[in-house]
């Protein structure tokens, strides 16, 4: 009887802590959002000379890192170290790697001041942040393999169907909508993606045709079939409270797109992958 | 976060099952896995020692992800794995090697005149073990054994990265959709906190029934 009662107040004390922890955490996130000030990163970008980006490090082409050199690549890199230079001419691009997943929170917290990394702006995402004007046009698409039967994202919309995605991107929540009948796995990052496509985990790969491609580039053994069947503006993201930071890279881009330095630098990335012509990513 | 657990139901749910199912079966499958390797670290017979021995050497020096992972992307070409099965399998064989060990404590802290006794009663080394060492190893290392089923249970957010469909992957699907980094974890804190803390209630009193008075 007395070992009863003993045990109903400890898992008492357990529940009230539990819940003293939630109270507390939503209090903290709710007066964190509130104390953050306007235009913080702006300033800093203007006064301390460095700009953070968020970006991917494992997409070819587009943002990835070059083993050999150690240095991040892609189209988005040259873009993000041009619009720094353009924003403030005394300013360094620092350069932070994010994934899909992780890119929101550490904009939110405040590890990074943009985020550059293959973002499509959606209305649920303009909830939580704000965008750029966008800067590329990319269209999803799906990458099987080789011998595979699959023409097209039709022939996967059964049900035992399984659909490979990284978790936090547009196309894994996209794809529900086009194939609902075939089951989405989700991964954590393109590479685990790619060897659990090359692994037979799921049927196809989908993913904005962009990132297929650079993904795609070396290896003969998958293809990328059926086109894209959706459009995919990517954007920049910028927190709530950073109108400033946000209205300068919209006119620096605004810039490169007139002065023709964006078009090289899109030529210069897609200018030679078969099967895209880089004008469309411009549009 | 109450509202992002009732819209999200489903989904947290499902996770749960789906860990209760991995570790229901990872328990039974590693505490037989693993008492099999230790009976083999100490029977007399020095080629089983030695293989038992490669064996719970290797795989408890292995990190969980990467024996998961390669169920997942390598075995997986050969033989047709999904992520909930390669995730099982990993935490069994991982968590084998662990209880492995700690059942071989309990058995060598038996005293040896048990073992001698059965021996000379007429019973065979495997009747000794079965009937008079293992009753008492087990006793022994309930402790122990508690501990590394409470680790088996929390080791299963493994499955999160082989979209194994468990909780942690619940988890960061949502995180991922809701933008929300705090009430998705917390929630999941939760249900594993369900899952192990009457484990660890009942090892306790388990501890206290078996061994209390014994001494």
């Amino acid at each position: 009887m007395q070992s009863t009662t003993k045990k109903v107040l400890a898992w008492g004390a357990v529940a009230l802590l539990a819940l003293g922890a939630w109270a507390a955490i939503d209090k903290m996130s709710e007066n964190k959002a509130r104390a953050s000030q306007k235009n913080l990163a702006y300033d800093r970008v203007m006064n301390s000379n460095v700009m953070n980006w968020g970006i991917k490090g494992d997409t070819k082409l587009v943002g990835a890192m070059n083993i050999e050199s150690g240095q991040y690549e892609g189209f988005e890199i040259d873009l993000a170290k041009e619009l720094t230079k353009r924003i403030n001419p005394k300013a360094k691009a620092e350069l932070t790697q994010v994934t899909s997943g992780t890119r929101v929170p550490m904009l939110l917290n405040g590890n990074i001041d943009t985020i550059i990394a293959t973002m499509t702006i959606t209305d649920d995402r303009k909830k939580v942040v704000d965008f750029s004007d966008h800067y590329f046009s990319a269209g999803q698409s799906i990458m099987v393999p080789d011998n595979s039967k699959v023409k097209s994202v039709k022939d996967l919309n059964y049900k035992g169907a399984k659909i490979l995605a990284v978790t936090g991107t547009n196309s894994a929540e996209n794809i529900k909508k086009i194939a609902p009948k075939a089951q989405v796995v989700g991964l954590p990052d393109y590479s685990t993606a790619m060897s659990a496509l090359e692994s037979g985990q799921g049927q196809a790969l989908t993913s904005d045709n962009t990132i297929l491609f650079g993904l795609g580039a070396d290896k003969p053994n998958l293809k990328i079939v059926g086109g894209t069947f959706t459009t995919e503006e990517y954007g920049m993201a910028f927190s709530k409270n950073e109108p400033k930071l946000e209205a300068a890279t919209n006119k620096a881009l605004a810039d490169m797109r007139a002065d023709g330095s964006y078009d090289k630098l899109a030529q210069k990335w897609f200018g030679t992958v078969r099967g895209l012509d880089w004008k469309e990513v411009t549009k | 976060m109450w509202t992002l657990f009732t819209e999200n139901s489903d989904a947290f749910l499902t996770g749960f099952v789906w860990t209760i199912l991995a570790s229901l079966i990872a328990l039974v499958g590693a505490t037989i896995l693993g008492t099999v390797f230790a009976l083999l670290q100490v029977m007399p017979n020095r080629f089983a020692n030695k293989v038992a021995n490669i064996y719970v050497e290797i795989v408890r020096n292995i990190p969980l992800l990467v024996i998961t992972m390669f169920f997942y992307v390598v075995v997986a070409r050969m033989w047709h794995l999904d992520g909930f099965t390669s995730g099982t399998l990993g935490l069994t064989l991982y968590s084998s090697a662990f209880i492995a060990e700690t059942v071989r404590a309990g058995i060598l802290a038996v005293p040896t005149g048990q073992l001698e006794g059965a021996r000379s009663n007429g019973l065979n080394w495997y009747q000794s073990m079965w009937y008079v060492v293992l009753p008492q190893a087990f006793k022994l290392v309930i402790p122990p054994l508690g501990n590394q089923f409470i680790s088996l249970i929390k080791n299963s957010s493994v499955l999160a990265f082989v979209a194994g469909m468990d909780l942690m992957y619940q988890a960061n699907a949502i995180s991922q959709t809701t933008f929300d980094t705090f009430g998705p974890y917390i929630i999941v804190a939760i249900f594993y906190l369900i899952l192990t803390m009457p484990l660890s209630y009942y090892m306790r009193h388990l501890e206290r029934k078996l061994v209390g008075g014994g001494e």
